[in-house]
């Protein structure tokens, strides 16, 4: 049964934005009510479509009135901040992510309306840790329990969601915990990151990375609202590349900085709003993380479409490259000539020198 | 002349003459490692979900570790044939050495002596992922954290997951406790090999005690480094770098016959009895075929 009204929170991010006119093309579904402290831009705003906005603070109890009066039987909650830049610092940016989600539950534990709830949670709440297994399975828990940032808030929001469901149990709750977001179009941590002409990284580490499409990440949250899965899911594409690899595919340049000099350098960008280097996403950008899929794929039904390295090509077409590969294959390809040339001269010259011995073995015949 | 005969030079029945293969000429080697660096700076290659980096691997590591083998170390290899051609299965060896050089040398037994080239899947200890360089090294090597989830992921997998239950027990033992082995860790190793039903091969690996002759421990050093050990060799810290070089022993390297445990049901994993039982008879194999190893090597370094 489709969903009659769903509310989705965050809406003025690019993600939480295409999923609500995702949704409002779909007739099935009365209402789409979006949820956002700030509006979104002009151009979100045209893609909405039939979304109804609402500009309210999830941290404010008038959130309850919203989900009360229209009679929202479906909540995406998506507006929980990876890093404090978005949301001017650390202090609110925890405030936005664990007080807001509480707000929330808290009104749709009111709301009688309320039968499904979908968490857009992440894979940061495995951790990182040279400690990990390689691969982390649902049923998995952080071997170093993330201590603080945006990890450390999805584990509290975790922890927060599932008190909910053992207070509603007749709501279905899906938590959907998404690997790294990349894609043409949306603005996530990694695409900020990878951007740089120049890329920081953590001398003598190099971490696993498994990436999701923008697409897929879209079509898993459309389902997940319309559907009917209930637990908890990971969401990743298939594959994984290394960071330094990341790298290169994307034609950047990797400069290998010493772990306490990238802490500082870290410090100086945030002050500039820039890239997030907190200890957190160090320790990511140090371990990595994968996650199986198999869940996904199999209870929730949904295959990406796009695998680790399809999603980054999609990506790399929107960043130009600053070593790209046709500069590294023209280079190489004259080394090539360059040696064949003289190798060819050299085999000429040697043959000269020592003519090729006469061929080998004219033997007796039997019968002569 | 009528009568004459054509007489062929070469009759049908003789083989054909066949020139013996060209050792690859230098320009194409240099244009295999141009080809090489170009997949390097654009990342054009495929690692695992480990961080296994087939290509790093079979170009850069193994050529290098391949002196060492065959020259340095002279190491032979015995009873591969018991090594599955495929499908997944544990070797389960000892461990010596102050610095896990067995652990390469066995890597590349297993690559270059087996016919099917098989790779192997270390399982490492948490503080080898903790280092900088050794650990990213140690990923794209092939080696992943010795924990149950990779073991049996490795296994179900269909790889060949090597692992050295002694772990620092064994590697940094004192040299007059050379070639007895010590506790086989909580024998997680069976376990993860019940619950997957891969075949335990035991490897008995000698040459390696004499590398390192770890005559004393700066514990006190140790500690301050965070490390589990930190040896005191007849040349190290004495001659300082020169005293890194290993000394050069003779290795012998043997597979022995693979002890099934498919038949147990991946229930037995939770029969500790059993579970216990495997370890011992494992451990037992092991030490057996170091013993018998040890007669047949002429001298340490012969």
């Amino acid at each position: 049964m489709p969903p009659a009204v769903v509310l989705v929170t965050g809406v003025s991010r690019w993600l939480g934005g295409a999923l609500a006119a995702e949704l409002a093309h779909d007739p099935s579904i009365g209402r789409v009510i979006g949820v956002d402290t700030v509006p979104p831009s002009a151009e979100m705003l045209r893609r909405l479509g039939r979304t109804e906005f609402v500009r309210a603070d999830i941290r404010n109890p008038l959130i309850g009135k919203v989900i009360a009066t229209a009679g929202v039987d479906t909540v995406v909650h998506m507006n929980i901040s990876s890093t404090p830049a978005g949301s001017g610092g650390r202090g609110p940016m925890k405030e936005l992510n664990v007080i807001g989600t509480m707000q929330l539950l808290a009104a749709c534990q009111r709301a009688p309306s309320v039968r499904r709830l979908v968490l857009k949670s992440t894979s940061a709440v495995y951790g990182a840790s040279p400690r990990d297994p390689a691969v982390f399975t649902e049923a998995m828990q952080a071997r170093r329990v993330p201590s603080g940032g945006f990890a450390r808030d999805s584990l509290d929001i975790e922890g927060y969601v599932r008190s909910f469901a053992r207070r509603r149990p007749d709501v279905g709750v899906a938590v959907l915990r998404f690997t790294n977001f990349i894609g043409p179009r949306i603005d996530s941590l990694l695409t900020g990151f990878l951007r740089m002409p120049v890329v920081p990284t953590a001398l003598g580490y190099d971490a696993r990375v498994q990436l999701l499409h923008e697409d897929d990440a879209l079509a898993v949250l459309t389902r997940a609202t319309t559907g009917d899965f209930a637990g908890t899911v990971n969401v990743g594409g298939e594959g994984t590349l290394l960071l330094s690899q990341v790298i290169r595919r994307l034609g950047r340049l990797q400069v290998a900085l010493p772990s306490p000099t990238l802490g500082a350098l870290g410090r100086l960008t945030r002050r500039f709003g820039f890239i997030d280097y907190s200890p957190e996403q160090m320790r990511f950008l140090n371990f990595g993380r994968v996650v199986d899929t198999s869940v996904l794929r199999t209870e929730f039904g949904y295959t990406p479409r796009y695998s680790t390295d399809e999603a980054l090509a999609d990506y790399a077409r929107t960043v130009a490259p600053v070593v790209s590969p046709e500069l590294v294959a023209g280079v190489t390809g004259r080394a090539e000539q360059f040696i064949g040339r003289v190798g060819h001269t050299a085999a000429s010259v040697g043959d000269r020198l020592r003519p090729a011995p006469p061929m080998p073995g004219l033997r007796a015949v039997r019968d002569a | 002349m009528p009568e004459a005969r054509v007489i062929p030079l070469r009759p049908d029945d003789d083989e054909p003459h066949l020139p013996p293969p060209a050792a690859p000429s230098w320009d194409s080697q240099l244009t295999d490692v141009l080809e090489f660096l170009r997949r390097r700076a654009t990342g054009e290659y495929a690692t695992d979900e480990f961080g296994f980096d087939p290509d790093l691997t079979d170009h850069v590591l193994l050529p290098m570790l391949r002196p060492l083998f065959n020259r340095w170390f002279r190491v032979e290899t015995h009873g591969v044939e018991n090594v599955p051609q495929t499908g997944g299965a544990l070797v389960v060896a000892n461990h010596s050495g102050t610095v896990p050089v067995d652990a390469l040398m066995t890597t590349v037994a297993l690559h270059d002596d087996h016919p099917a080239q098989r790779r192997f899947r270390l399982l490492g200890a948490d503080l080898v992922f903790e280092l900088p360089f050794i650990g990213a090294m140690a990923r794209k090597f092939g080696a992943t954290l010795a924990c149950s989830e990779d073991a049996e992921r490795l296994l179900t997998g269909g790889e060949l997951v090597g692992v050295f239950p002694e772990g620092f027990k064994g590697i940094g033992k004192p040299f007059r406790d050379r070639y007895t082995l010590q506790r086989f860790g909580r024998g997680g190793f069976v376990t993860a090999a019940l619950r997957t039903g891969a075949p335990i091969v035991p490897c008995a690996i000698v040459g390696a005690e004499e590398i390192y002759p770890m005559i004393g421990n700066a514990k006190t050093a140790a500690r301050l480094f965070g490390l589990p050990y930190l040896p005191i060799t007849p040349t190290f810290p004495l001659l300082g770098p020169l005293g890194l070089v290993p000394l050069p022993s003779k290795w012998l390297i043997a597979f022995g016959e693979p002890i099934e445990t498919a038949s147990y049901g991946p229930a037995a994993a939770e029969d500790p009895m059993l579970v216990f039982n495997l370890t011992d008879q494992v451990r037992e194999t092991i030490q057996q075929s170091l013993y018998q190893l040890l007669l047949k090597r002429p001298s340490v370094f012969g």
